[in-house]
């Protein structure tokens, strides 16, 4: 149990994170030389709540934010605006200690695990080095604990006295899910986690991960690509389009009857082989580039690129809004494009 | 004429003590022009260094201690290094799986392609500029104008992947190998970028080696597939064969193990997805008994006493090295 649990909102218990309207701009050079400042809109306006021991997804083509939310959730991102609330308190603004203190509850296993990693220090001490910052436990509980780590993850305990490249791909992200495991954290963020990872170590991972979930009451933000994956594991899934959420519900919801056009895209792009997935692409599945993230137009961000785009879209930004209680959506043809889809369905 | 032949390719690797380990052993195989042929396996298996063999570009430490390997009858092995340099990017190139370690982080993504481009086409100054931005477009980057002039830390994970491709689709080689392309690519990007191989072979009659650890992936896009265990071709065939009907008891376990996207139906509670326990044993620990024994759930007395089948055809164009399989032979 965490010492984090005390201080949950009893208003809110079930959520052990909040977030309200959070915006992350970077800039991007200025439009000429006496110009204002471009921005490019990584994170543009996103809320979503995430409920203490479930799974999270954030689904969304290359460049869509979702990393750099769950960055900004980790305060490893600079937060333009917004509020995240972390079991009750806003981190938004933490710095210092407090926020030292605060980052052992939350913990992320990244993309590339080649770059996770610090090329000179052996496996063994990477996985130590969170619990000898944090000073938990003493020198010999330590070592007892990454051994114990390892075999978690499904490495020999040989394991801790090589060197990052001495592991294949597969290997060293184990090495970066122990590390993350080591200081107990409450939430872990799976940045394309198993993304880069060979099936069969996919699914060791994916089965390790819901175990660890089960015993610890773990929290995952799980940022994938993959819809599959994403299908089964996540209890909630956001599918984010250029900053934005544009869709958001329950796996089940989600899947059984999704709303918005680019939802359909990505699913026409995971459907199984057959006739109905060449049916889905043909109807669904946008072509040609998202457009530009600095200083996108107002109006609907998908505009450009979607099938079912009328007038309105280009001037008006759709909000988030609730089609039922567990589903939303920001289109503003949802209502009679669900009678379209659902035509298709069957 | 066959593009590419491999014949009984062996690499070892000296260890810590000076030993020579096996890390590919008696690997044969040809990729014909413009066909795909697809290498799958898991992590640790030896896909990347069997391509990295094939561009003489393996890290040190690692030899290739016997066979051969032909690219349209020349026999690399006895090629120079300066040879070498000159057939690399144009009669075959590679895109390397991490894009962080094979792109220059002080170069923009422009002067990066553009200098592939004057190496190989003599392209200079404007022209390879304007060819730079129509690749990155033809990879899917948005802004392409603008993103040429970027540095590879500014672009995400996908982005670097991708005008990785660019790079390599540059020189116009004969022989692509694409070690694991996809990988870190969303969805609706990799159909895209799937499509955009088959166009190039379309187009330039390049052969593909397509190596992934997905197996239900490239079944569509490969011709052929050839699974790799621990360094080993352990099943090889036309490529529908290898998927509707698996021989190898590791090639089933790569089939089973991926969660399938499945349409219009709410997900079932979540079940533990299947696996094949364990993991691939490591250099220095593979025996002459069949490298999957410790992993393999028909694992039987014939399979403890006797060494490593060999890969024997069961069918036309279908071959397996299983004792438990038919045809089973030393
Ligand atoms: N430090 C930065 N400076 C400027 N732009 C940035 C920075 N980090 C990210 N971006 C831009 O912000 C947008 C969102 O990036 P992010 O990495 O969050 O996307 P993503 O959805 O995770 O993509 P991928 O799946 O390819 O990793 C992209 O357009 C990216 O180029
Ligand atoms: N530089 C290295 N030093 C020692 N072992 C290595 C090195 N690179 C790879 N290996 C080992 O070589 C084997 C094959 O690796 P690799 O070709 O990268 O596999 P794959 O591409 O299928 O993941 C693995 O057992 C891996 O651990
Ligand atoms: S608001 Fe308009 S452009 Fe946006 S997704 Fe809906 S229909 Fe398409
Ligand atoms: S030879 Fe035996 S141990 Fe090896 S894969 Fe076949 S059945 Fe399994
Ligand atoms: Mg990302
Ligand atoms: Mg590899």
């Amino acid at each position: 149990m965490s010492v984090l649990d005390t201080a949950a909102s009893p208003a809110a218990p079930d959520h052990l994170l909040d977030v309200n309207d959070l915006v992350v701009h970077f800039p991007a050079g200025r439009q000429g030389p006496f110009g204002k400042t471009s921005f490019v809109h990584a994170v543009d306006g996103v809320s979503f709540r995430v409920r203490r021991g479930t799974t999270f997804g954030i689904v969304g083509e290359s460049g869509s934010g979702k990393s750099t939310t769950a960055l900004a959730v980790l305060r490893l991102a600079p937060i333009t605006s917004g509020q995240v609330v972390f079991a009750g308190r806003d981190i938004a603004d933490l710095s210092g200690s407090p926020l030292r203190e605060m980052r052992k509850h939350l913990q992320i296993v990244f993309q590339d695990p080649f770059s996770a990693l610090n090329p000179r220090r052996r496996a063994g001490d990477q996985i130590r080095e969170p619990l000898d910052l944090l000073g938990i436990g003493s020198g010999s509980e330590r070592d007892d604990r990454v051994r114990k780590l390892l075999a978690e993850v499904g490495l020999p305990p040989q394991a801790a006295d090589l060197f990052p490249h001495q592991f294949s791909g597969g290997q060293r992200q184990r090495l970066c899910i122990a590390r993350a495991l080591a200081p107990e954290p409450d939430l872990i963020v799976c940045d394309e986690a198993v993304s880069a990872l060979d099936v069969a170590i996919q699914a060791q991972i994916l089965n390790l991960l819901k175990r660890l979930q089960r015993e610890r009451r773990l929290t995952y933000m799980f940022i994938s690509h993959d819809l599959g994956v994403v299908q089964q594991f996540c209890d909630e899934v956001a599918v984010m389009y250029l900053g934005k959420i544009v869709e958001q519900g329950s796996a089940a919801k989600l899947f059984t009857a999704p709303c918005h056009p680019y939802t359909w895209s990505l699913i026409a792009a995971a459907a199984p082989p057959g006739p109905v997935r060449d049916a889905l692409k043909q109807r669904h599945l946008v072509k040609g580039d998202p457009p530009s993230p600095v200083d996108p137009p107002p109006g609907c961000r998908f505009v450009q690129r979607c099938p079912a785009a009328v007038d309105r879209c280009r001037q008006q930004l759709p909000s988030l809004d609730a089609i039922d209680p567990s589903h939303y959506v920001a289109c503003h043809r949802a209502s009679d494009l669900a009678e379209t889809f659902i035509q298709i369905r069957s | 004429m066959t593009l590419l032949e491999v014949d009984s390719l062996n690499v070892s690797m000296r260890n810590a003590e000076g030993h020579l380990v096996s890390v590919i052993e008696n690997l044969s195989f040809s990729v014909a022009h413009g066909q795909t042929t697809a290498l799958v396996g898991e992590s640790g298996c030896g896909k990347s260094m069997t391509a990295l063999a094939l561009m003489r570009l393996l890290p040190e430490d690692f030899v290739i201690t016997s066979g051969r390997i032909l690219l349209e009858g020349r026999d690399l092995l006895s090629l120079s290094a300066k040879e070498m340099r000159s057939l690399r990017g144009r009669a075959m190139s590679m895109i390397f799986q991490e894009p962080m370690t094979a792109l220059n982080p002080l170069f923009t993504v422009g002067d990066q392609i553009a200098e592939v481009l004057r190496w190989h086409q003599g392209l200079g100054g404007s022209a390879a500029r304007e060819r730079a931005i129509a690749l990155l477009r033809v990879v899917q980057i948005p802004a392409a104008e603008q993103r040429v002039d970027a540095y590879p830390h500014q672009l995400s994970g996908g982005m670097r992947q991708r005008v990785m491709i660019a790079m390599a689709l540059a020189g116009r080689p004969k022989l692509l190998i694409a070690d694991e392309p996809t990988t870190a690519l969303d969805v609706t990007v990799q159909a895209q970028i799937f499509d955009l191989l088959a166009e190039l072979q379309q187009e330039t009659g390049a052969a593909v080696l397509l190596i992934t650890h997905d197996l239900g992936a490239v079944a569509e896009l490969a011709d052929e597939i050839l699974v790799l265990y621990a360094g080993r071709c352990i099943e090889a065939g036309v490529s529908a064969d290898i998927v509707e009907a698996p021989r190898h008891p590791y090639t089933r376990g790569l089939l089973n193990c991926v969660p399938h996207f499945t349409l219009g139906r709410a997900p079932k509670p979540w079940v533990d997805l299947g696996e094949i326990p364990g993991m691939v044993p490591p250099l220095g620990a593979r025996g002459a008994d069949c490298a999957f024994l410790a992993r393999c759930a028909l694992a039987a007395d014939i399979c403890r006493s006797r060494p490593q089948p060999a890969l024997d055809p069961i069918g036309p164009g279908h071959a397996v090295s299983c004792w438990r399989e038919a045809g089973g032979t030393t």
